[in-house]
């Protein structure tokens, strides 16, 4: 954190200040290292055994917050008896099927829950009702995303056991699911001894409870996997068995790498999903609205609404051409009918099928895995239009991209034609980011753009409106969705902008008379209301841009209500409902947050409360309640279909209800827990492009991590070429251990070749002992760690770590796993056609699948 | 006259900053410098680009240009901080290596080529409208109704702003273009 979030961390600095103990769980030693009271380096990939050892020591000793566990999460709740755990099927759970690779997840049911439900909305593979089952098994988990905002659908509350006796309810099923994650497995699995886990799991215990919280920060180190979902579920699991969630001090921080990438989430360029986390409809099930809201419409929490967020954002975006009688031009939506992931459209690329590409300010030649699937993608393309402030790689890959030295690629035969066109900086616009911690904030504009150089939002207006232009007149039904489009924004400036300011305004949504709504809550199924991303609206309250408040820390509370605006309705702790008892009590006066004002009849406190103002404490709904009327004052976790936190997936997730450990595709060695070494439910991109190095494999001996530097920013167009951080970082270098030095005949200072099954690269030695040598057993693993920084271009320039890293994609995000297996050897890497072959040499010793052709 | 005696390091010595950090190491013509952000003519709100913390920053202007841009104060986020990349923003909109013209690569060509924007943007809203039409899709292979194009993807970034990526969103979907993706998956 104090390397690639370096401001943010200083917060982690004031907590240290005032007592709290700072724990460094990263196989690098880092700047965050340096200032935390311990520092424990574990093999990459190995969190789910980490966290699970910690999860157990929790559960064994008795040491979880009880009276928050039987209240607020569905520890209580009993499993149907199909169930069948990893501990049964040594590593796999029940409803797997060898063929497909992929889980029936029917088994892993409530107790008594509806056979068939209406046709699975929110997971197409749910089980469901007859139209559902004739669906062929496509590889589609796709849908969990959409579940940012909430879990997936379940219907009709679980029968519970609130003494958390019952051999089904979650809490003894988790009891038999972590009880081998001991911390001698977690010493075997993860090289981390046993005592470093003991302090640990001591200290995250200690410093858990009424009176105090502990927080989790994480990045992509959790994420890059195969099993990268099921990681942050390990420590879900953890943080809401101590009572972390909801609460001060507390929570699972994601520390997102891009200034707005929580926004592009929020309101989504992700295939998937709908502005607010509403899903892309599916063609097996989405006909008509009524079907694609069907199944949320009876169920618990603030989910129940989705038929007025969806008609609302139809409304924001086909205005008075969106009626009750055309469904709300529901069907002018495109449907899904698989993943379409990035990596998906590569090999769409690459087979011809996709000819057109947009890359706006990014760089997928250096920063995406395997970067030579996605320069091959790139010289199959009729056309690509790359947007940024810099040459990119991405932009030039037909003139200096590495296949074009080792003559796998001619320019003269590369048929793509390229627009690079110039962006505005983020000072040569106005418009909003959403940051890490769920705010957005607007920035001002301060100047105007140089030459050609635009902002996107200008691009994108003016690209729409030529196309509808082209189209204008036409009465192809394919055209009605462009021509009927609200599409008329005022511009402003020399350069007539589009106004950023009427964009955020049309996100926010307004009533039938045009007045900007405050609330999502104000939202209507009837058209009367539109509103252009649910989550978002109130971000222009009363007319005023709120995200661009800027009230001085100084004149406001700690939690500073007043700088900027944080999605939902300026909530800074989300389902902080949780910070207080089940009486509505704050837990402790040290961790008072939100209560019950039982004179006022409302929520109080020092955030605004993230739940039905009005809803006392001891509430029971009705029976037959939906939406947030089917909420009780007990259940915090309002997007969830019971209110409650889920210890247990009963459905939503491609690879089991439970996280379990699998190592990772490419690992050195075989899987200490149970029968099954990888993922099971993992996607395979199978691709003559796309070589994996097989497991245990001898002729691929060490792990290899990529991480960034404080100095650079990802795949280096926004500092490869500013002086100052070039200079800071002029070289793409990789960390070895003393110990892997010695092995392997590498020299300080000196340069090594780093060879995958996809590549090999060349960087500067640096031997430090900051790369721990772990013992596994009997065994020593090494570790390589590669910055992931360089390309062609730029001040700086170098080899780019991403060309090593093969694709696996975890099956519910479709996100890649950037650890894998390496050789190392000393010197510099061949040049030209013999780099081929030098890695088709590695290809056929190690037997990596698909082996290289032969004519190569 | 210069003598010896104005050494910084002998005023060093013979003055009070002992530490060399004020009037000992300054020169007539340091004395007569002013910060930047002293004479700019405007002072606006931002908020920096690189990692998602989301540090307040200050862009000083000056002549309609760029001048210097320091870590806001006010903000509860950062207290006035910024990182070495932060740190760097002044560079990073001011940069002499910055493209500001578009550039054309025509298919089997072997250089850039000038391209007039204009140009270029119809020239865009041509093959979006061609590739669009020959990829279109009613239905797919199981007659399930799709409504879309395959022939178009994109990738963003995620220093997008809110408002850009809702204008993409909106426009792709209008177009049936399915592909879009984001720096959020990788």
């Amino acid at each position: 954190m104090a390397e690639c979030h370096p401001v943010g961390f200083q917060w982690v600095m004031e907590a240290k200040r005032k007592g709290a103990t700072v724990i460094h769980v990263d196989p690098r030693f880092t700047r965050t290292s340096a200032v935390a009271d311990l520092h424990v380096p574990l093999r990459a990939g190995t969190d789910i055994a980490f966290l699970g050892g910690l999860v157990h020591y929790v559960l064994d000793n008795d040491l979880d917050f009880r009276e928050y566990v039987v209240h607020y999460t569905n520890a209580a709740a009993i499993v149907g008896e199909e169930f069948a755990d990893t501990e049964d099927l040594d590593g796999l759970f029940s409803g797997y099927d060898e063929e497909s690779a992929q889980y029936d997840p029917t088994s892993w049911q409530y107790e008594n829950a509806p056979q068939a439900p209406a046709a699975g909305m929110r997971d197409p593979r749910q089980p469901a009702g007859p139209e559902a089952s004739e669906e062929p098994a496509e590889h589609e988990a796709a849908r969990s995303e959409e579940t940012g905002s909430g879990g997936p659908a379940v219907h009709a509350k679980p029968e519970r056991d609130e003494t958390l006796q019952h051999p089904r309810c979650v809490f003894q099923i988790l009891k038999r699911h972590f009880a081998r994650y001991t911390p001698r497995l977690v010493a075997e699995v993860c090289g981390v001894p046993e005592e470093d886990f003991l302090r640990v799991a001591r200290a995250l215990t200690e410093n858990s409870g009424r009176e105090r919280t502990s927080a989790f920060c994480y990045a992509v180190g959790w994420t890059h996997h195969s099993t990268g979902v099921q990681t942050i579920r390990t420590a879900s699991i953890l943080q809401t068995l101590l009572g972390n969630m909801g609460r001060p001090g507390g929570g699972i921080l994601a520390l997102r790498g891009h200034a707005s990438i929580q926004g592009s989430t929020d309101i989504p360029t992700l295939f998937n999903i709908l502005p607010g986390y509403i899903p892309m409809p599916h063609a097996a099930q989405h006909e008509n609205l009524a079907q694609f809201v069907a199944e949320d419409a009876g169920s618990t929490g603030f989910w129940g609404n989705m038929d007025a967020y969806t008609v609302s954002l139809l409304k924001a975006w086909w205005g008075s051409a969106a009626t009750p009688e055309n469904d709300f031009c529901f069907d002018y939506l495109p449907r899904l009918t698989g993943h379409h992931g990035t990596y998906d459209t590569v090999v769409n690329q690459i087979e011809g099928r996709s000819p057109g590409y947009f890359v706006i300010g990014e760089n997928p030649a250096v920063g995406s895995a395997n970067g030579k699937m996605q320069r091959l993608g790139l010289a199959s393309l009729e056309w690509l239009v790359v947007r940024d402030l810099t040459m990119v790689e991405t932009a030039s890959f037909w003139k200096d991209g590495p296949e074009i030295e080792s003559g796998e690629l001619v320019t003269e035969e590369i048929g793509t034609e390229v627009f690079f066109l110039p962006a505005a900086s983020h000072v040569e616009k106005k418009g909003s980011f959403t940051n890490t911690q769920r705010m957005l904030q607007w920035r001002h504009q301060a100047v105007e753009p140089p030459g050609d150089a635009r902002s996107d939002l200008q691009f994108y207006y003016e690209l729409g409106q030529r196309i509808r232009e082209r189209l204008a007149g036409s009465t192809d039904p394919m055209d009605a969705p462009l021509l009927d489009l609200t599409w008329d924004y005022p511009t402003e400036g020399p350069l007539a902008e589009p106004d950023a300011d009427a964009v955020l305004r049309e996100i926010n949504g307004q009533d039938a008379s045009g007045e900007p709504l405050s609330s999502y809550t104000q939202l209507a199924a009837d058209g009367s209301s539109s509103c252009g991303c649910w989550i978002y609206c109130g971000v222009y309250a009363d007319g005023v841009n709120q995200a661009a408040r800027r009230r001085p820390h100084w004149e406001q509370s700690l939690v500073a209500p007043e700088w900027g605006w944080a999605w939902p309705a300026n909530r800074r702790i989300l389902y902080n409902r949780a910070s207080a008892d089940p009486d509505g009590r704050p837990w402790s006066e040290r961790k008072k947050y939100v209560w019950w004002d039982a004179e006022q009849g409302r929520w109080t406190g020092e955030d605004v409360p993230d739940f039905v103002v009005d809803r006392p404490p001891d509430h029971v709904p009705d029976e037959g309640a939906t939406g947030p009327d089917a909420l009780g004052g007990r259940d915090p976790f309002i997007m969830q279909t019971d209110g409650k936190a889920w210890l247990y997936v009963p459905t939503g997730l491609a690879d089991g209800p439970l996280p379990a450990f699998y190592e990772p595709v490419e690992s050195p060695v075989g899987n200490a827990v149970h029968g099954v070494q990888r993922n099971p439910a993992l996607e395979d991109v199978a691709e003559p492009d796309n070589p994996l190095n097989p497991a245990g494999s001898r002729v691929f001996p060490y792990v290899f991590t990529s991480y960034r530097l404080t100095e650079h920013h990802t795949a280096g167009g926004m500092s490869r070429t500013l002086p100052y951080l070039s200079e800071l970082q002029p070289e793409m270098f990789c960390e070895v251990s003393p110990r892997l030095a010695q092995e392997g005949g590498l020299e300080h200072g000196g340069w090594a070749t780093i060879v995958t099954a996809r590549s090999a690269i060349e960087a500067r030695v640096l031997v430090t002992a900051r790369m721990r040598s772990l013992r596994l057993g009997d065994q020593w693993v090494e570790q390589v760690g590669l910055p992931y920084h360089w390309g062609a271009n730029g001040l700086v320039t170098g080899d780019s770590a991403n060309d090593l890293v093969g694709l696996a994609l975890d099956p519910n995000v479709h996100i890649q796993d950037k650890v894998g297996t390496c050789d190392i050897r000393p010197g510099r890497r061949p040049r030209g056609p013999a780099l081929v072959a030098f890695v088709d040499d590695y290809r056929r010793r190690s037997g990596a699948h698909p082996a290289p052709e032969e004519t190569s | 006259m210069r003598t010896p005696l104005e050494w910084p390091v002998l005023r060093q010595v013979r003055g009070r900053d002992r530490l060399g950090r004020g009037a000992a190491a300054q020169s007539a013509h340091t004395r007569a410098l002013t910060p930047r952000t002293e004479t700019a003519d405007r002072v606006v709100d931002s908020v920096c680009p690189f990692c998602a913390v989301g540090c307040g920053q200050k862009v000083y202007v000056e002549d309609g240009r760029v001048t210097q841009i320091e870590g806001d104060p006010a903000s509860p986020v950062s207290r006035g901080r910024l990182c070495p990349k932060g740190s760097a923003s002044t560079q990073l909109v001011t940069s002499d290596r910055r493209v500001t013209t578009v550039r054309y690569r025509r298919p089997h060509g072997t250089e850039w080529e000038d391209l007039d924007l204009d140009t270029a943007m119809d020239m865009i809203a041509d093959r979006v409208v061609a590739t669009r039409r020959r990829h279109w899709e009613w239905e797919d292979d199981q007659g399930r109704r799709t409504r879309r194009t395959l022939g178009i993807a994109s990738l963003g970034g995620a220093t997008l702003d809110n408002e850009e990526n809702y204008l993409m969103k909106k426009l792709y979907t209008a177009m049936g273009a399915i592909q879009i993706e984001n720096q959020a998956r990788i």
